[in-house]
Protein backbone atom coordinates (compact mmCIF):
# COMPACT_ATOMS: atom_id res chain seq x y z
CA UNK A 1 0.00 0.00 0.00
CA UNK A 2 2.82 2.36 1.30
CA UNK A 3 4.94 2.03 -2.32
CA UNK A 4 1.68 2.32 -3.99
CA UNK A 5 1.43 5.49 -2.66
CA UNK A 6 4.74 6.03 -3.20
CA UNK A 7 4.99 5.67 -6.57
CA UNK A 8 1.90 7.81 -7.50
CA UNK A 9 3.80 10.18 -5.96
CA UNK A 10 6.88 9.92 -7.82
CA UNK A 11 5.01 10.10 -10.90
CA UNK A 12 3.25 13.05 -9.90
CA UNK A 13 6.42 14.55 -9.45
CA UNK A 14 8.33 13.25 -12.22
CA UNK A 15 4.66 14.43 -14.32
CA UNK A 16 5.18 18.21 -13.03
CA UNK A 17 9.04 18.33 -13.45
CA UNK A 18 8.88 17.62 -17.18
CA UNK A 19 5.69 19.62 -17.71
CA UNK A 20 8.10 22.30 -16.10
CA UNK A 21 10.93 21.55 -17.96
CA UNK A 22 8.70 21.09 -21.38
CA UNK A 23 7.34 25.08 -20.11
CA UNK A 24 11.26 26.25 -20.28
CA UNK A 25 11.50 24.48 -23.18
CA UNK A 26 9.12 26.21 -25.25
CA UNK A 27 9.84 29.62 -23.89
CA UNK A 28 13.34 29.32 -24.71
CA UNK A 29 13.03 28.15 -28.16
CA UNK A 30 9.91 30.45 -28.74
CA UNK A 31 11.89 33.50 -28.95
CA UNK A 32 14.46 32.83 -31.04
CA UNK A 33 13.37 33.69 -34.23
CA UNK A 34 15.40 36.58 -35.29
CA UNK A 35 18.13 37.46 -38.07
CA UNK A 36 17.98 36.70 -41.70
CA UNK A 37 19.33 33.21 -41.86
CA UNK A 38 16.77 32.50 -38.97
CA UNK A 39 14.06 32.86 -41.54
CA UNK A 40 16.31 31.02 -44.60
CA UNK A 41 16.51 27.87 -41.55
CA UNK A 42 12.07 28.44 -41.27
CA UNK A 43 11.38 28.40 -44.55
CA UNK A 44 13.86 25.48 -45.28
CA UNK A 45 11.41 23.72 -42.33
CA UNK A 46 8.24 25.13 -43.93
CA UNK A 47 9.20 23.16 -46.97
CA UNK A 48 9.85 19.68 -44.92
CA UNK A 49 7.04 20.18 -42.63
CA UNK A 50 4.55 22.17 -44.88
CA UNK A 51 4.81 21.66 -48.52
CA UNK A 52 6.13 17.78 -47.98
CA UNK A 53 2.37 17.16 -45.54
CA UNK A 54 0.39 18.27 -48.48
CA UNK A 55 -0.24 15.48 -50.43
CA UNK A 56 -1.06 13.38 -47.82
CA UNK A 57 -3.92 16.16 -46.28
CA UNK A 58 -5.14 16.73 -49.37
CA UNK A 59 -5.86 13.65 -50.50
CA UNK A 60 -6.72 12.74 -47.40
CA UNK A 61 -9.49 15.82 -47.32
CA UNK A 62 -10.21 14.83 -50.70
CA UNK A 63 -11.66 11.37 -49.57
CA UNK A 64 -13.00 12.56 -46.48
CA UNK A 65 -15.56 14.95 -48.04
CA UNK A 66 -16.19 12.43 -50.69
CA UNK A 67 -16.93 10.06 -47.41
CA UNK A 68 -19.14 12.55 -45.92
CA UNK A 69 -21.50 13.53 -48.95
CA UNK A 70 -21.70 10.17 -49.70
CA UNK A 71 -23.20 9.09 -46.10
CA UNK A 72 -24.75 12.72 -45.78
CA UNK A 73 -26.77 12.21 -48.84
CA UNK A 74 -27.99 8.78 -48.05
CA UNK A 75 -29.81 10.18 -44.53
CA UNK A 76 -30.70 13.63 -45.91
CA UNK A 77 -32.02 11.88 -49.17
CA UNK A 78 -34.52 10.26 -46.56
CA UNK A 79 -36.30 13.11 -45.04
CA UNK A 80 -36.05 14.90 -48.65
CA UNK A 81 -33.18 17.50 -47.34
CA UNK A 82 -30.70 16.57 -49.87
CA UNK A 83 -30.04 20.47 -50.87
CA UNK A 84 -28.79 20.93 -47.35
CA UNK A 85 -25.51 18.49 -48.37
CA UNK A 86 -23.31 21.17 -48.97
CA UNK A 87 -24.33 22.70 -45.51
CA UNK A 88 -23.86 19.62 -43.62
CA UNK A 89 -20.40 18.96 -45.28
CA UNK A 90 -18.73 22.22 -45.30
CA UNK A 91 -19.56 22.60 -41.46
CA UNK A 92 -18.47 19.60 -40.87
CA UNK A 93 -15.79 19.65 -42.08
CA UNK A 94 -14.81 23.38 -40.65
CA UNK A 95 -15.61 23.54 -37.08
CA UNK A 96 -14.82 20.10 -37.04
CA UNK A 97 -13.01 17.31 -39.32
CA UNK A 98 -10.30 19.80 -40.57
CA UNK A 99 -8.96 20.75 -38.26
CA UNK A 100 -8.84 17.29 -36.16
CA UNK A 101 -7.81 15.42 -38.77
CA UNK A 102 -5.36 17.38 -40.12
CA UNK A 103 -3.82 17.36 -37.24
CA UNK A 104 -4.25 13.70 -36.74
CA UNK A 105 -1.65 13.59 -40.21
CA UNK A 106 0.27 16.37 -39.60
CA UNK A 107 1.33 14.43 -36.06
CA UNK A 108 1.78 11.35 -37.42
CA UNK A 109 3.69 12.78 -40.96
CA UNK A 110 5.60 15.91 -39.71
CA UNK A 111 5.77 15.31 -35.90
CA UNK A 112 7.45 11.73 -35.74
CA UNK A 113 9.84 13.29 -38.59
CA UNK A 114 10.59 16.15 -36.25
CA UNK A 115 11.19 13.89 -32.92
CA UNK A 116 13.29 11.45 -34.58
CA UNK A 117 15.23 14.21 -36.41
CA UNK A 118 16.02 15.86 -33.38
CA UNK A 119 16.32 12.83 -31.29
CA UNK A 120 18.96 11.78 -34.06
CA UNK A 121 21.05 15.07 -33.86
CA UNK A 122 21.31 14.58 -30.38
CA UNK A 123 22.22 11.15 -30.32
CA UNK A 124 25.32 11.79 -32.80
CA UNK A 125 26.40 14.64 -30.43
CA UNK A 126 25.54 17.15 -33.17
CA UNK A 127 23.59 19.19 -30.83
CA UNK A 128 25.80 18.85 -27.92
CA UNK A 129 28.71 20.11 -30.85
CA UNK A 130 26.30 22.97 -31.51
CA UNK A 131 26.52 24.38 -28.05
CA UNK A 132 30.43 24.06 -28.02
CA UNK A 133 30.55 26.32 -31.48
CA UNK A 134 28.44 28.69 -29.46
CA UNK A 135 25.25 28.65 -31.03
CA UNK A 136 22.43 27.30 -29.08
CA UNK A 137 20.38 24.40 -30.59
CA UNK A 138 17.22 25.45 -28.84
CA UNK A 139 17.57 28.89 -31.69
CA UNK A 140 18.93 26.85 -34.62
CA UNK A 141 17.47 23.55 -34.60
CA UNK A 142 14.18 23.68 -32.56
CA UNK A 143 12.83 27.26 -33.03
CA UNK A 144 12.20 26.84 -36.85
CA UNK A 145 10.75 23.59 -36.46
CA UNK A 146 8.46 25.02 -34.08
CA UNK A 147 7.45 28.09 -35.64
CA UNK A 148 7.15 26.13 -39.09
CA UNK A 149 4.96 24.10 -37.47
CA UNK A 150 2.50 26.78 -35.79
CA UNK A 151 1.95 27.93 -39.49
CA UNK A 152 2.06 25.10 -41.37
CA UNK A 153 -0.83 23.36 -39.65
CA UNK A 154 -3.68 26.28 -39.86
CA UNK A 155 -2.31 26.35 -43.63
CA UNK A 156 -2.57 22.62 -44.57
CA UNK A 157 -6.07 22.47 -42.27
CA UNK A 158 -7.38 25.45 -44.81
CA UNK A 159 -6.03 23.09 -47.78
CA UNK A 160 -7.99 20.51 -46.33
CA UNK A 161 -11.37 22.09 -45.50
CA UNK A 162 -11.18 23.56 -49.58
CA UNK A 163 -10.07 19.99 -50.69
CA UNK A 164 -12.91 18.25 -48.39
CA UNK A 165 -15.42 20.61 -49.96
CA UNK A 166 -14.55 20.33 -53.14
CA UNK A 167 -14.88 16.28 -52.50
CA UNK A 168 -18.55 16.60 -51.13
CA UNK A 169 -19.18 18.50 -54.39
CA UNK A 170 -18.07 16.03 -56.74
CA UNK A 171 -19.85 13.04 -54.98
CA UNK A 172 -22.87 15.14 -54.11
CA UNK A 173 -23.46 16.86 -57.55
CA UNK A 174 -21.68 15.05 -59.97
CA UNK A 175 -21.96 11.51 -59.28
CA UNK A 176 -25.23 11.48 -57.13
CA UNK A 177 -26.83 14.35 -59.07
CA UNK A 178 -27.68 16.79 -56.48
CA UNK A 179 -28.10 20.29 -57.73
CA UNK A 180 -25.01 22.24 -58.02
CA UNK A 181 -27.10 25.66 -56.86
CA UNK A 182 -28.55 24.07 -53.54
CA UNK A 183 -24.84 22.50 -52.45
CA UNK A 184 -23.39 26.13 -52.63
CA UNK A 185 -26.46 28.63 -52.23
CA UNK A 186 -27.09 26.45 -48.81
CA UNK A 187 -23.74 26.45 -47.85
CA UNK A 188 -23.14 30.39 -47.55
CA UNK A 189 -26.11 30.91 -46.53
CA UNK A 190 -25.65 28.96 -42.95
CA UNK A 191 -21.61 29.50 -42.76
CA UNK A 192 -20.52 32.34 -40.66
CA UNK A 193 -17.27 33.42 -41.39
CA UNK A 194 -15.95 33.98 -37.48
CA UNK A 195 -17.77 31.18 -35.56
CA UNK A 196 -17.30 28.53 -38.31
CA UNK A 197 -14.54 29.14 -40.02
CA UNK A 198 -12.67 31.38 -37.26
CA UNK A 199 -13.48 28.53 -35.01
CA UNK A 200 -11.92 26.18 -36.78
CA UNK A 201 -9.01 28.34 -37.43
CA UNK A 202 -8.50 28.63 -33.88
CA UNK A 203 -8.57 25.33 -33.09
CA UNK A 204 -6.22 24.41 -35.88
CA UNK A 205 -3.64 26.82 -34.27
CA UNK A 206 -3.74 25.50 -30.77
CA UNK A 207 -3.34 21.99 -32.10
CA UNK A 208 -0.50 23.21 -33.97
CA UNK A 209 1.10 24.81 -30.86
CA UNK A 210 0.44 21.47 -29.11
CA UNK A 211 1.39 18.77 -31.51
CA UNK A 212 4.85 20.85 -32.52
CA UNK A 213 6.03 20.88 -29.03
CA UNK A 214 5.21 17.91 -28.09
CA UNK A 215 7.19 16.89 -31.14
CA UNK A 216 10.11 18.63 -31.03
CA UNK A 217 10.33 18.40 -27.23
CA UNK A 218 10.21 14.54 -27.34
CA UNK A 219 12.91 14.94 -29.82
CA UNK A 220 15.26 16.96 -27.36
CA UNK A 221 14.59 15.44 -24.70
CA UNK A 222 14.93 11.50 -25.46
CA UNK A 223 17.19 9.16 -23.80
CA UNK A 224 19.87 9.00 -26.91
CA UNK A 225 20.16 5.80 -27.77
CA UNK A 226 18.25 3.84 -30.94
CA UNK A 227 15.21 2.46 -28.73
CA UNK A 228 14.91 5.63 -26.98
CA UNK A 229 14.33 7.40 -30.37
CA UNK A 230 11.77 4.79 -31.06
CA UNK A 231 10.08 5.27 -27.72
CA UNK A 232 9.73 8.97 -28.36
CA UNK A 233 8.85 8.74 -31.97
CA UNK A 234 6.04 6.96 -30.61
CA UNK A 235 5.26 8.70 -27.45
CA UNK A 236 5.40 11.95 -29.89
CA UNK A 237 2.29 10.30 -32.15
CA UNK A 238 0.25 9.04 -29.17
CA UNK A 239 0.58 12.29 -26.46
CA UNK A 240 -0.07 14.60 -29.73
CA UNK A 241 -3.55 12.43 -30.89
CA UNK A 242 -4.54 11.93 -26.91
CA UNK A 243 -3.71 15.72 -27.27
CA UNK A 244 -5.49 16.60 -29.72
CA UNK A 245 -8.82 14.99 -29.49
CA UNK A 246 -9.10 16.22 -25.81
CA UNK A 247 -8.71 19.62 -26.33
CA UNK A 248 -11.09 19.42 -29.38
CA UNK A 249 -13.91 18.10 -26.84
CA UNK A 250 -12.89 21.08 -24.56
CA UNK A 251 -12.70 23.71 -27.60
CA UNK A 252 -16.03 22.53 -28.90
CA UNK A 253 -17.65 22.91 -25.56
CA UNK A 254 -16.36 26.12 -25.30
CA UNK A 255 -17.12 27.18 -29.11
CA UNK A 256 -20.56 25.47 -29.70
CA UNK A 257 -21.44 23.92 -26.75
CA UNK A 258 -22.79 27.59 -24.98
CA UNK A 259 -19.92 27.15 -22.33
CA UNK A 260 -18.58 30.56 -23.21
CA UNK B 1 53.92 29.28 -19.24
CA UNK B 2 52.18 31.77 -16.60
CA UNK B 3 51.22 30.68 -13.33
CA UNK B 4 47.93 30.87 -13.17
CA UNK B 5 46.19 27.93 -15.06
CA UNK B 6 44.05 28.35 -18.33
CA UNK B 7 41.81 25.82 -16.97
CA UNK B 8 41.45 24.96 -13.18
CA UNK B 9 39.05 22.63 -11.27
CA UNK B 10 38.47 22.68 -8.03
CA UNK B 11 36.81 20.48 -5.51
CA UNK B 12 34.52 18.84 -8.47
CA UNK B 13 31.80 16.78 -7.67
CA UNK B 14 29.50 15.50 -9.90
CA UNK B 15 26.93 12.42 -9.99
CA UNK B 16 24.56 10.76 -11.82
CA UNK B 17 21.71 9.39 -9.81
CA UNK B 18 23.21 7.50 -7.11
CA UNK B 19 26.37 6.85 -9.04
CA UNK B 20 29.07 8.97 -7.73
CA UNK B 21 31.07 10.15 -11.05
CA UNK B 22 33.71 12.55 -9.19
CA UNK B 23 34.29 13.16 -5.20
CA UNK B 24 36.71 15.59 -5.35
CA UNK B 25 38.59 16.25 -8.54
CA UNK B 26 41.35 19.55 -9.01
CA UNK B 27 42.90 20.38 -12.06
CA UNK B 28 45.29 22.97 -13.04
CA UNK B 29 45.59 23.33 -16.97
CA UNK B 30 48.27 25.50 -18.08
CA UNK B 31 48.15 27.58 -21.23
CA UNK B 32 49.75 26.33 -23.84
CA UNK B 33 50.92 22.99 -23.00
CA UNK B 34 48.54 19.80 -23.84
CA UNK B 35 47.65 18.08 -21.11
CA UNK B 36 46.18 14.23 -20.71
CA UNK B 37 43.30 13.45 -18.60
CA UNK B 38 43.84 9.38 -18.46
CA UNK B 39 41.83 6.55 -17.34
CA UNK B 40 39.67 3.53 -17.35
CA UNK B 41 36.73 3.56 -19.17
CA UNK B 42 33.81 4.66 -17.25
CA UNK B 43 35.87 7.00 -14.94
CA UNK B 44 34.13 9.74 -16.65
CA UNK B 45 36.61 11.45 -18.70
CA UNK B 46 34.00 12.70 -21.55
CA UNK B 47 31.49 13.72 -18.36
CA UNK B 48 34.38 15.90 -17.07
CA UNK B 49 34.92 17.55 -20.33
CA UNK B 50 31.51 18.47 -20.07
CA UNK B 51 31.77 19.67 -17.34
CA UNK B 52 34.70 22.01 -18.61
CA UNK B 53 32.50 22.97 -21.23
CA UNK B 54 29.87 23.89 -18.87
CA UNK B 55 27.45 21.61 -20.84
CA UNK B 56 26.84 19.75 -17.59
CA UNK B 57 27.03 21.24 -13.93
CA UNK B 58 28.57 20.02 -10.75
CA UNK B 59 26.97 19.41 -7.95
CA UNK B 60 29.85 20.88 -5.64
CA UNK B 61 33.28 22.31 -6.80
CA UNK B 62 33.69 24.70 -9.52
CA UNK B 63 35.79 24.94 -13.42
CA UNK B 64 37.15 28.16 -14.10
CA UNK B 65 38.29 29.28 -17.45
CA UNK B 66 40.61 32.27 -17.54
CA UNK B 67 39.97 33.10 -14.54
CA UNK B 68 35.53 32.86 -14.44
CA UNK B 69 33.44 30.07 -13.35
CA UNK B 70 32.38 28.65 -16.16
CA UNK B 71 28.85 27.82 -14.45
CA UNK B 72 27.90 31.08 -13.09
CA UNK B 73 28.17 32.84 -16.72
CA UNK B 74 24.72 33.62 -18.18
CA UNK B 75 23.57 31.65 -20.88
CA UNK B 76 24.52 34.26 -23.69
CA UNK B 77 28.30 34.61 -21.65
CA UNK B 78 28.69 30.81 -21.41
CA UNK B 79 28.06 30.85 -25.26
CA UNK B 80 30.80 33.88 -26.19
CA UNK B 81 32.84 31.67 -24.01
CA UNK B 82 32.62 28.41 -25.82
CA UNK B 83 33.72 30.33 -28.90
CA UNK B 84 36.78 30.86 -27.60
CA UNK B 85 36.94 26.69 -26.99
CA UNK B 86 36.40 23.97 -29.83
CA UNK B 87 35.63 20.66 -28.89
CA UNK B 88 36.55 17.95 -31.08
CA UNK B 89 33.52 14.67 -30.02
CA UNK B 90 34.70 10.87 -30.25
CA UNK B 91 32.12 10.37 -33.11
CA UNK B 92 33.33 13.94 -34.82
CA UNK B 93 29.55 14.83 -34.49
CA UNK B 94 29.65 16.84 -38.39
CA UNK B 95 26.32 18.44 -39.17
CA UNK B 96 24.98 15.72 -41.30
CA UNK B 97 23.01 17.59 -43.64
CA UNK B 98 26.00 19.97 -44.48
CA UNK B 99 28.78 18.66 -46.45
CA UNK B 100 32.30 19.39 -45.71
CA UNK B 101 33.06 22.41 -46.90
CA UNK B 102 29.68 24.28 -44.55
CA UNK B 103 30.34 21.85 -41.93
CA UNK B 104 33.77 23.97 -41.41
CA UNK B 105 32.45 27.08 -42.33
CA UNK B 106 29.39 27.08 -40.30
CA UNK B 107 31.16 28.24 -36.83
CA UNK B 108 32.31 31.29 -39.13
CA UNK B 109 29.05 31.75 -40.78
CA UNK B 110 27.30 32.37 -37.84
CA UNK B 111 29.90 34.02 -35.99
CA UNK B 112 31.46 36.77 -38.05
CA UNK B 113 30.33 38.39 -40.49
CA UNK B 114 33.56 37.55 -43.37
CA UNK B 115 32.65 38.24 -46.83
CA UNK B 116 32.15 35.19 -48.94
CA UNK B 117 35.79 34.54 -50.50
CA UNK B 118 37.26 35.36 -47.03
CA UNK B 119 35.29 32.39 -45.75
CA UNK B 120 36.22 30.15 -48.43
CA UNK B 121 39.96 31.15 -48.07
CA UNK B 122 39.62 30.33 -44.41
CA UNK B 123 37.99 26.61 -44.52
CA UNK B 124 40.34 25.70 -47.35
CA UNK B 125 43.28 26.67 -45.02
CA UNK B 126 41.59 25.09 -42.16
CA UNK B 127 40.95 21.68 -44.58
CA UNK B 128 44.71 22.09 -45.71
CA UNK B 129 46.12 22.06 -42.34
CA UNK B 130 44.09 19.04 -41.92
CA UNK B 131 45.04 17.72 -45.47
CA UNK B 132 41.39 17.35 -46.88
CA UNK B 133 40.96 20.19 -48.97
CA UNK B 134 40.03 17.47 -51.60
CA UNK B 135 37.06 16.29 -49.87
CA UNK B 136 35.20 19.41 -49.32
CA UNK B 137 32.50 17.85 -51.63
CA UNK B 138 31.76 15.10 -49.61
CA UNK B 139 28.81 14.71 -47.59
CA UNK B 140 30.04 13.26 -43.53
CA UNK B 141 27.62 10.18 -44.56
CA UNK B 142 30.35 9.39 -47.29
CA UNK B 143 33.95 9.94 -44.87
CA UNK B 144 35.96 7.32 -43.21
CA UNK B 145 35.89 7.43 -39.36
CA UNK B 146 39.67 8.97 -39.24
CA UNK B 147 38.60 11.29 -41.91
CA UNK B 148 35.86 12.25 -40.38
CA UNK B 149 37.28 13.44 -37.03
CA UNK B 150 39.96 15.32 -38.74
CA UNK B 151 37.17 17.53 -40.50
CA UNK B 152 35.52 17.79 -37.05
CA UNK B 153 39.38 18.90 -36.18
CA UNK B 154 39.39 21.83 -38.80
CA UNK B 155 35.52 22.57 -38.02
CA UNK B 156 37.13 22.97 -34.16
CA UNK B 157 39.83 24.75 -34.89
CA UNK B 158 37.64 27.32 -37.41
CA UNK B 159 37.37 30.09 -35.02
CA UNK B 160 40.99 29.77 -33.64
CA UNK B 161 40.29 28.92 -30.33
CA UNK B 162 42.12 29.47 -27.50
CA UNK B 163 41.64 25.84 -25.70
CA UNK B 164 40.58 22.72 -27.52
CA UNK B 165 39.40 19.25 -25.81
CA UNK B 166 39.89 16.25 -27.44
CA UNK B 167 36.96 13.14 -26.42
CA UNK B 168 39.03 10.08 -26.68
CA UNK B 169 40.57 10.87 -30.37
CA UNK B 170 42.21 8.06 -31.08
CA UNK B 171 39.18 5.54 -30.44
CA UNK B 172 38.55 3.27 -33.31
CA UNK B 173 41.03 4.71 -35.64
CA UNK B 174 43.51 2.20 -37.74
CA UNK B 175 47.18 2.80 -37.15
CA UNK B 176 47.64 5.46 -39.90
CA UNK B 177 45.05 7.73 -39.31
CA UNK B 178 46.35 7.30 -35.40
CA UNK B 179 49.62 7.79 -36.07
CA UNK B 180 47.90 11.05 -38.03
CA UNK B 181 46.05 12.07 -35.85
CA UNK B 182 48.65 11.96 -33.14
CA UNK B 183 51.01 14.67 -35.28
CA UNK B 184 48.16 16.62 -35.93
CA UNK B 185 47.74 17.46 -31.90
CA UNK B 186 50.85 18.23 -31.48
CA UNK B 187 51.18 20.03 -35.07
CA UNK B 188 48.39 22.17 -34.48
CA UNK B 189 49.15 22.97 -30.65
CA UNK B 190 52.36 24.59 -31.32
CA UNK B 191 51.49 26.48 -34.74
CA UNK B 192 48.33 27.63 -33.10
CA UNK B 193 49.59 28.46 -29.57
CA UNK B 194 46.58 26.60 -28.38
CA UNK B 195 45.94 24.82 -25.03
CA UNK B 196 45.21 21.40 -25.62
CA UNK B 197 43.58 18.69 -23.48
CA UNK B 198 43.38 15.32 -24.54
CA UNK B 199 40.68 12.77 -22.30
CA UNK B 200 42.03 9.15 -23.78
CA UNK B 201 42.96 5.91 -22.50
CA UNK B 202 45.29 5.14 -25.41
CA UNK B 203 48.35 4.97 -23.22
CA UNK B 204 51.01 4.47 -25.87
CA UNK B 205 49.68 7.66 -28.17
CA UNK B 206 48.86 10.09 -25.75
CA UNK B 207 52.01 9.89 -23.51
CA UNK B 208 54.21 10.73 -26.93
CA UNK B 209 53.00 13.86 -26.69
CA UNK B 210 51.46 15.57 -23.99
CA UNK B 211 53.59 17.73 -21.75
CA UNK B 212 51.45 16.82 -18.50
CA UNK B 213 49.67 13.66 -17.35
CA UNK B 214 46.55 13.26 -14.91
CA UNK B 215 45.25 10.20 -14.26
CA UNK B 216 41.64 9.57 -12.97
CA UNK B 217 39.93 6.60 -11.39
CA UNK B 218 37.31 5.94 -9.11
CA UNK B 219 36.04 9.70 -9.47
CA UNK B 220 39.34 10.98 -8.13
CA UNK B 221 42.94 11.86 -9.50
CA UNK B 222 45.21 9.16 -8.90
CA UNK B 223 48.08 10.40 -9.99
CA UNK B 224 49.57 13.36 -11.88
CA UNK B 225 52.79 14.02 -13.36
CA UNK B 226 54.79 14.18 -16.69
CA UNK B 227 54.96 11.32 -18.77
CA UNK B 228 58.34 10.25 -17.47
CA UNK B 229 57.24 10.47 -14.28
CA UNK B 230 54.36 8.43 -14.51
CA UNK B 231 56.10 5.72 -16.61
CA UNK B 232 58.51 4.54 -13.26
CA UNK B 233 55.66 5.47 -10.97
CA UNK B 234 56.22 3.12 -8.14
CA UNK B 235 52.27 3.17 -7.15
CA UNK B 236 51.10 -0.18 -8.24
CA UNK B 237 47.78 1.15 -9.41
CA UNK B 238 49.43 3.90 -11.36
CA UNK B 239 52.06 1.06 -12.85
CA UNK B 240 48.73 -1.18 -13.57
CA UNK B 241 46.94 1.48 -15.82
CA UNK B 242 50.28 2.87 -17.73
CA UNK B 243 51.86 -0.46 -18.13
CA UNK B 244 48.48 -1.89 -19.08
CA UNK B 245 48.13 -4.65 -16.99
CA UNK B 246 44.74 -6.72 -17.16
CA UNK B 247 44.32 -7.11 -13.34
CA UNK B 248 45.91 -5.30 -10.50
CA UNK B 249 44.50 -2.92 -7.58
CA UNK B 250 42.05 -2.10 -10.67
CA UNK B 251 40.32 -5.36 -10.82
CA UNK B 252 39.35 -7.16 -13.72
CA UNK B 253 36.17 -8.35 -12.37
CA UNK B 254 33.14 -6.03 -11.58
CA UNK B 255 32.34 -6.86 -7.97
CA UNK B 256 30.16 -9.25 -7.21
CA UNK B 257 28.67 -11.82 -4.77
CA UNK B 258 31.62 -14.59 -4.60
CA UNK B 259 31.88 -16.81 -7.38
CA UNK B 260 31.60 -20.33 -5.48
CA UNK B 261 28.18 -19.20 -3.24
CA UNK B 262 26.94 -17.69 -6.70
CA UNK B 263 27.42 -20.55 -9.01
CA UNK B 264 25.76 -23.14 -6.28
CA UNK B 265 22.88 -20.49 -5.12
CA UNK B 266 21.10 -20.86 -9.00
CA UNK B 267 17.55 -21.52 -8.32
CA UNK B 268 16.16 -21.57 -11.93
CA UNK B 269 16.43 -17.90 -11.29
CA UNK B 270 19.36 -15.39 -12.57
Amino acid sequence: MMSRVLRLGRFGCELFEALGRAGIFLAQSAVGLPSREGWYLWLRQMHFVGVLSLAIVLVSGLFIGMVLALQGYTILVDFGAEQALGQMVALSLLRELAPVVAALLFAGRAGSALTAEIGLMKATEQLSSMEMIGVDPLRRVVAPRLWAGFVALPLLTVGFSVVGIYGGYLVGVDWLGGFAGSYWGNMQASVEFVADVGNGMVKSLVFALVVTWIAVFQGYDLVPTSEGISRATTRTVVYSSLAVLGLDFVLTAVMFGGLA
Amino acid sequence: MSDTPFVAVEGLHFARGDKDIFRGVDLAIPRGGITAIMGPSGSGKTTLLKLVGGQLTPDAGRVLFDGRDVHRQSRKALFAMRRRMGMLFQSGALFSDLDVFENVAFPLRVHTDLPGAMVRDLVLMKLEAVGLRGARDMLPAELSGGMARRVALARAIALDPELILYDEPFVGQDPISMGVLVQLIKRLNQALGLTSVIVSHDIKETLTIADYVYVIADGQVMAHGTPQGLDVDRDPRVSQFVHGEPDGPVPFHYPAVDYFTDILSSGGGR
